[in-house]
């Protein structure tokens, strides 16, 4: 996995595919996977709740598939779900899933690997190496995500993209770069995620050099974009 | 180009190849889809991705940067996931895969016999001429318990209370639990730079070559090693393997080689794994003749034959299975 130059302190890591273009995966954390752990522990407790009562009644062959069970839950449930769908549903409610360190889905060697070394990971107790392994890796890897090369990232969301402004497109009065064309862009594309008075703070921040204010250099703000989309 | 006329010209596109996507993804639209839609599927990815990295280079919206990219991320794995036909492979994997496997960490299972052999050897010797050393790596109770249930006086080989068929299937997943458990465990140590493999290789060998001595000191040979041979040959024989594994990714990380650390692990938990997976099939045979088998009350010279037979089996098993398929 290649390093983002001048990175800022973030969790997005970058791999090129095959076609060319690179992708962005957003790496998920110790407490998000905690949390999914936990989900996850309590439905475990529940699958074994229901085979020790259902079994309970056939005696010691009950217990004998009870024990079969315990063992296939242990060490096999999170392996039965990353290989379905990428996510134990701990993960899936986490929105998180597990992932090849190329962006594939899990293969079946992987997640085996990184499930066998979970027993691992928990010593000497709730996963005190495997969150030393996480926070001393840029990627929060434990030592069977290490090992097998998998990743746990944040599933994709679906953007909502915003309407453009009906504002009239007017030419910024100076030269733009790359950079301050993709500022005006994304203050356009985000207006609705802030208030009106951060709307109006940030615009007069981003260009002082137009001398506009409050309402006036938001509005500017709006039509430059315009005209970064579309041209006169 | 302005963005908002490449919007125009390929949003049809991005529609068609997230339709597709979507269908893809979920099972039941994915069998209705028809082949030439199949075979479409990379052409129209292979655009999506000039398309996203148009828009990042041109400095289009972050917002359209973002819907493509969001495309992409879908599509990747869609392309690249990985295929299996599992009933073939499992079996190509039990006839061929995993002796062929096996027989390439030659060393590392070597060494792991030896770590276990070693001084289950010299601690069954040990135990078999003093009384006290058994209490040096089992508790009182343990070895009381133990004692208990091979006296020739309980007349009931194997284990203390007579058995009916559930207590073999209780067994049967106990066994399993326990034996594979430790047959994993023996191997994901190893990580801790091959100790703790070696540990449970070192551990077991100790006392499971107490017992045998212990016993065998007491005159309990007749209930004793008829019970334990038979399942013996593959349940030590995989907790080795299970050990060997564990002893590469060790070595992975003292000795990466040419590559980096993370790297040599990587490679070398690929090729520890079908040792482990082969490992745990073999504990699971081991479980079902334990439970069903060895708690039997056939005449001893019948278990000993049998023994004598599954010794053979795995030996020539691993040694030969596979052989003519390729080199190795």
């Amino acid at each position: 996995m290649e390093r983002i130059p001048d990175s800022p302190l973030d969790t997005l890591r970058q791999y090129e595919i095959p076609e060319g273009v690179t992708l962005h995966l957003r790496v998920a954390g110790p407490v998000v996977r905690a949390c999914a752990w936990a989900i996850d522990a309590l439905i475990r407790t529940l699958i074994y709740l229901g085979l020790a009562i259902l079994l309970g009644y056939l005696g010691e062959l009950g217990l004998g598939v009870m024990l079969i069970g315990f063992f296939l839950i242990e060490w096999f449930y999170p392996v039965v779900f990353e290989l379905h769908n990428g996510a134990t549903p701990g993960k899936r409610a986490m929105g998180i899933l597990v992932i090849q360190e190329n962006g594939t889905p899990v293969t079946p060697a992987a997640s085996v690997i990184r499930n066998l070394l979970r027993s691992v990971d928990f010593l000497p107790f709730l996963y005190g190496i495997g969150l030393v392994s996480m926070l001393s890796n840029r990627s929060f890897q434990r030592l069977g995500d290490l090992t097998a090369g998998t990743l746990v990232v944040y599933r994709d969301q679906n953007i909502e993209r915003m309407e453009p402004t009906t504002s009239t497109a007017l030419k910024p009065p100076m030269d733009l770069s790359e950079e301050e064309q993709l500022v005006i862009l994304n203050f356009a594309e985000r207006r609705e995620t802030l208030s009106e008075e951060r709307r109006q703070e940030l615009a007069e921040l981003l260009f002082p050099q137009t001398g506009l204010q409050g309402g006036a250099a938001e509005q500017a703000l709006y039509r430059y974009a315009n005209w970064i989309l579309k041209g006169r | 180009m302005k963005q908002q006329q490449f919007e125009l010209e390929n949003q049809p596109l991005w529609d068609e190849i997230e339709s597709l996507i979507h269908d893809l993804q979920r099972k039941r639209q994915h069998r209705q889809l028809s082949k030439h839609q199949h075979l479409q599927f990379p052409h129209l990815y292979r655009k999506l991705c000039s398309h996203y990295a148009l828009a990042r280079s041109r400095g289009f919206s972050p917002a359209l940067v973002d819907q493509l990219h969001t495309l992409v991320l879908r599509g990747h794995p869609l392309l690249y996931r990985f295929k299996g036909e599992w009933g073939w492979r499992t079996l190509q994997f039990v006839f061929s895969g995993f002796p062929r496997a096996l027989r390439r960490q030659k060393i590392y299972f070597l060494i792991a016999l030896l770590a276990f052999l070693v001084p289950g050897l010299l601690m069954g010797t040990a135990c078999f001429l003093n009384d006290e050393l058994i209490y040096s790596v089992m508790d009182e109770s343990t070895v009381a318990q133990m004692e208990q249930n091979y006296d020739p006086a309980n007349d009931r080989p194997g284990r203390s209370v007579e058995r009916s068929s559930d207590t073999d299937f209780m067994m049967f997943g106990f066994y399993i639990m326990n034996n594979i458990g430790i047959g994993f465990r023996t191997f994901a140590s190893g990580i801790l730079f091959g100790i703790g493999s070696l540990f449970f290789l070192l551990f077991n060998g100790l006392v499971i070559g107490g017992v045998a001595g212990h016993l065998s000191r007491l005159g309990y040979h007749d209930t004793f090693w008829p019970f334990v041979s038979g399942h013996g040959s593959f349940e030590l024989t995989a907790i080795v393997i299970c050990g060997a594994a564990g002893l590469m990714l060790g070595h992975a990380l003292l000795a990466p080689r040419q590559q980096t650390r993370l790297q040599a692990l990587k490679t070398r938990a690929l090729e520890a794994l079908p040792l482990v997976m082969g490992a745990a099939l073999m504990l699971l045979f081991a479980a079902f003749i334990e439970a069903f088998w060895s708690s039997s009350s056939v005449a001893i010279a019948t278990k000993y034959s049998v023994a004598a037979i599954l010794w053979l089996v795995v030996v020539l098993y691993l040694v030969l299975m596979g052989r003519n398929d390729g080199s190795g």
